[in-house]
């Protein structure tokens, strides 16, 4: 069932492709081939492999039970949200109360993994950003 | 001898301080990422490039810390797969079948001194070949025009889905996948945008090294996430002791052809496109064991079943830098991640690499032997640190991983932006291996296809939109002969290779 999504999935994204591979706007400028065609050529392959996988499915992979699968959307959420954050609050912070959460949901209990995330921020901050002078988000505290 | 009077020059390059140290850091690091089960060599090095190009290093010194890591990688993965019965990354997986039992004899020390010996021998002689093959290689590949690199490319994809996967549509698939995302962006050539959708961020197209760090080291996160609690997430080191790490001479004496046959059945494993060093290890065992084993002691600790795999794939290490330094086409997953860096840095291997920057090549090279000789002695005698780094368990580890990996990414762009499509790509990543769907032909299409596309495009303009173009030299003909080949043969000879190249945990791994 997996493999029949995929591949319905593939053919959505390739009949996706060649729609806004069809409305590239063309400029004055052009080679004979132009900048339409090798996506086409994209298409057929990506839709032709769709297509395979979509009637010859593979065996069915394991997932996990949902709770895991909320997991790990959970932990995407927290990863966007580092992302958005990080110009906001500045590396050390954020960087720790990710790294918390990351080493929490992997198994450590509380207040190890808010250790282990602490310990990970600012050691990634003492050697990238002290020793080799890499320049990571600086908050409004300056780090 | 021009390649040795250019070797001497490598060595005048790489001997410098700097380049040393490199060296050595790199070896360093790379036998720890090799080690750690979870880190293998293309997701270190991926999550090293980032962190390589904004520290602004210049391009020698940058790939000679990679490719050392590249190398300390295929080293490090014996310590874990002897110690733990977990390979440490894939190429490592043949050697837990007779390293584990030697370990569990008694003979951990052995075996992993063994297993060091024989990474030594392969990927010394392996870094020999490419020393001789790879100019033989620049010169026909100087011959190449358009329709022929074209035909190249299409090679390169055919046989990695061939003969890497196990499924050639879901490697087709991969590779329409990557060469899709490489589209988005403005258009090289006429300027216009391309699958923008408007968004600002999208006109440069989608950083190639946004995509690899997500897909090879974020999906590793989900994938520990994902079997925290359940016996694949911890090994059992327990019962198991290192003696002292030295080879008896009259086992070392005994495994000496077995790794000589082992270093060139993977030299030539490495040097073909798609097969990568886990099928050199692979082929390099399988065939050992049908030679040698008359007493049926493979599978039981047997020092020639250690030393075949080891020897193997790191010559398959070697092997596969020779396409990916003289043509510019990767044969496996970290060779393409090597790729990516050079590409970061703005240097476009093949042949003209080597009439143009002599310096970058002939100093990686003369690198790679020292780094085999650091490595060498890291690996006896100061083995000991590294089976110690082996107890960090992976909760601490991989948050530190993905921390790491946002860093390097947020160095190069200070994008919010490039972190979200990087979380995003690991998802893909994890969806994708869940799927069974090869990540490396993704991160291949991802490299390529602007390259890809160029050169069909300077084809079609040479020969005024003409097709036939694409077919006209015998050269490219054989090509798409070859991309033919590889593509379709797997499909019928190629259960040999897939029925034990698929591990139950294969998911776990990533490509080499």
């Amino acid at each position: 069932m997996s493999d029949r999504i995929l591949g319905g999935f593939g053919l959505l994204l390739t009949a996706f492709f060649i729609w806004r591979t069809s409305v590239i706007e063309l400029s004055f400028i052009s080679d004979p081939f132009g900048p339409k065609a090798f996506p086409y050529i994209i298409s057929v392959v990506f839709g032709l492999a769709s297509l395979v996988v979509f009637l010859r499915p593979d065996t069915e992979p394991e997932w996990p039970p949902l709770s895991r699968m909320f997991e790990i959307g959970m932990t995407v959420a927290v990863m966007v949200a580092y992302a958005l954050v990080l110009p906001e609050l500045g590396f050390v912070i954020s960087t720790a109360l990710t790294g918390a959460y990351l080493s929490w949901r992997l198994g450590t209990p509380p207040l190890k993994a808010l250790a282990a995330g602490v310990a990970i921020s600012l050691g990634i901050f003492v050697v990238f950003h002290l020793i080799l002078g890499l320049s990571l988000a600086r908050g409004p505290f300056g780090f | 001898m021009d390649s040795l009077s250019a070797l001497a020059h490598g060595f005048s390059v790489a001997l410098t301080f700097q380049n040393l140290g490199l060296a050595f850091i790199g070896c360093f690091l790379g036998t720890i990422i090799g080690a750690l089960p979870g880190l293998g060599p293309s997701n270190g090095v991926a999550i090293l490039i980032p962190l390589a190009f904004t520290l602004g290093l210049p391009a020698t010194p940058a790939l000679i810390l990679l490719t050392s890591v590249y190398y300390g990688a295929m080293y490090g993965g014996r310590i874990s797969s002897i110690l733990l019965n977990i390979p440490g990354d894939e190429p490592a997986l043949m050697t837990t079948l007779d390293g584990y039992p030697m370990a569990k004899q008694g003979m951990a020390g052995e075996a992993l001194a063994l297993s060091g010996v024989a990474s030594f021998v392969g990927s010394f002689f392996a870094t020999w070949g490419l020393v001789f093959l790879a100019p033989q290689l620049v010169k026909v590949a100087l011959l190449f025009g358009p329709a022929e690199y074209f035909a190249l490319f299409t090679v390169a994809f055919a046989t990695l889905g061939g003969i890497a996967s196990r499924n050639q549509s879901k490697a087709a698939l991969a590779a329409g996948l990557g060469l899709g995302i490489a589209m988005i962006g403005v258009d090289g050539q006429t300027g216009v945008p391309r699958f923008t959708f408007g968004e600002v961020h999208l006109y440069d197209g989608i950083d190639f090294l946004v995509a690899i760090v997500g897909l090879f080291a974020l999906s590793e996160v989900f994938i520990f996430l994902e079997h925290r609690g359940t016996e694949k997430a911890t090994g059992d080191s327990s019962g198991v002791k290192v003696g002292r790490s030295t080879v008896p001479w009259p086992m070392l004496k005994s495994t000496l052809p077995t790794m000589g046959r082992s270093t060139m059945i993977g030299f030539i494993a490495g040097v073909l496109p798609g097969a990568g060093a886990s099928l050199g290890s692979f082929i390099s065992y399988s065939l050992e064991k049908k030679l040698v084993d008359k007493d049926g002691t493979f599978g039981k600790g047997d020092p020639r079943g250690v030393a075949a795999p080891e020897a193997g794939n790191n010559a398959a290490a070697g092997g596969a830098l020779v396409p990916m330094l003289a043509l510019g086409v990767p044969g496996s997953g970290t060779t393409a991640v090597l790729l990516a860096m050079l590409l970061a840095l703005n240097i476009t291997p093949g042949p003209l690499l080597f009439q143009s920057n002599p310096d970058v090549v002939w100093g990686l090279i003369a690198a790679l032997f020292i780094a085999n000789f650091m490595l060498l002695f890291m690996n006896i005698p100061m083995v000991g640190i590294f089976v110690r780094v082996l107890l960090i368990p992976p909760r601490y580890l991989m948050p530190a991983v993905a921390m790491i990996s946002f860093v390097g990414i947020y160095g190069i762009s200070g994008s919010t932006f490039d972190l979200i499509v990087m979380v995003l790509f690991g998802v893909l990543g994890w969806g994708l291996r869940k799927l069974d769907v090869p990540l490396v032909p993704v991160i291949l299409g991802v490299l390529l296809g602007n390259q890809m596309e160029a050169n069909l495009r300077r084809a079609m303009t040479i020969s005024d939109g003409d097709w036939t173009a694409l077919f006209a030299s015998p050269l490219s003909i054989g090509l798409w002969l070859f991309a033919f080949v590889g593509f379709v043969l797997p499909m019928i000879a190629g259960r040999f290779f897939r029925v034990k190249v698929k591990p139950a945990m294969a998911e776990e791994m990533d490509p080499d």
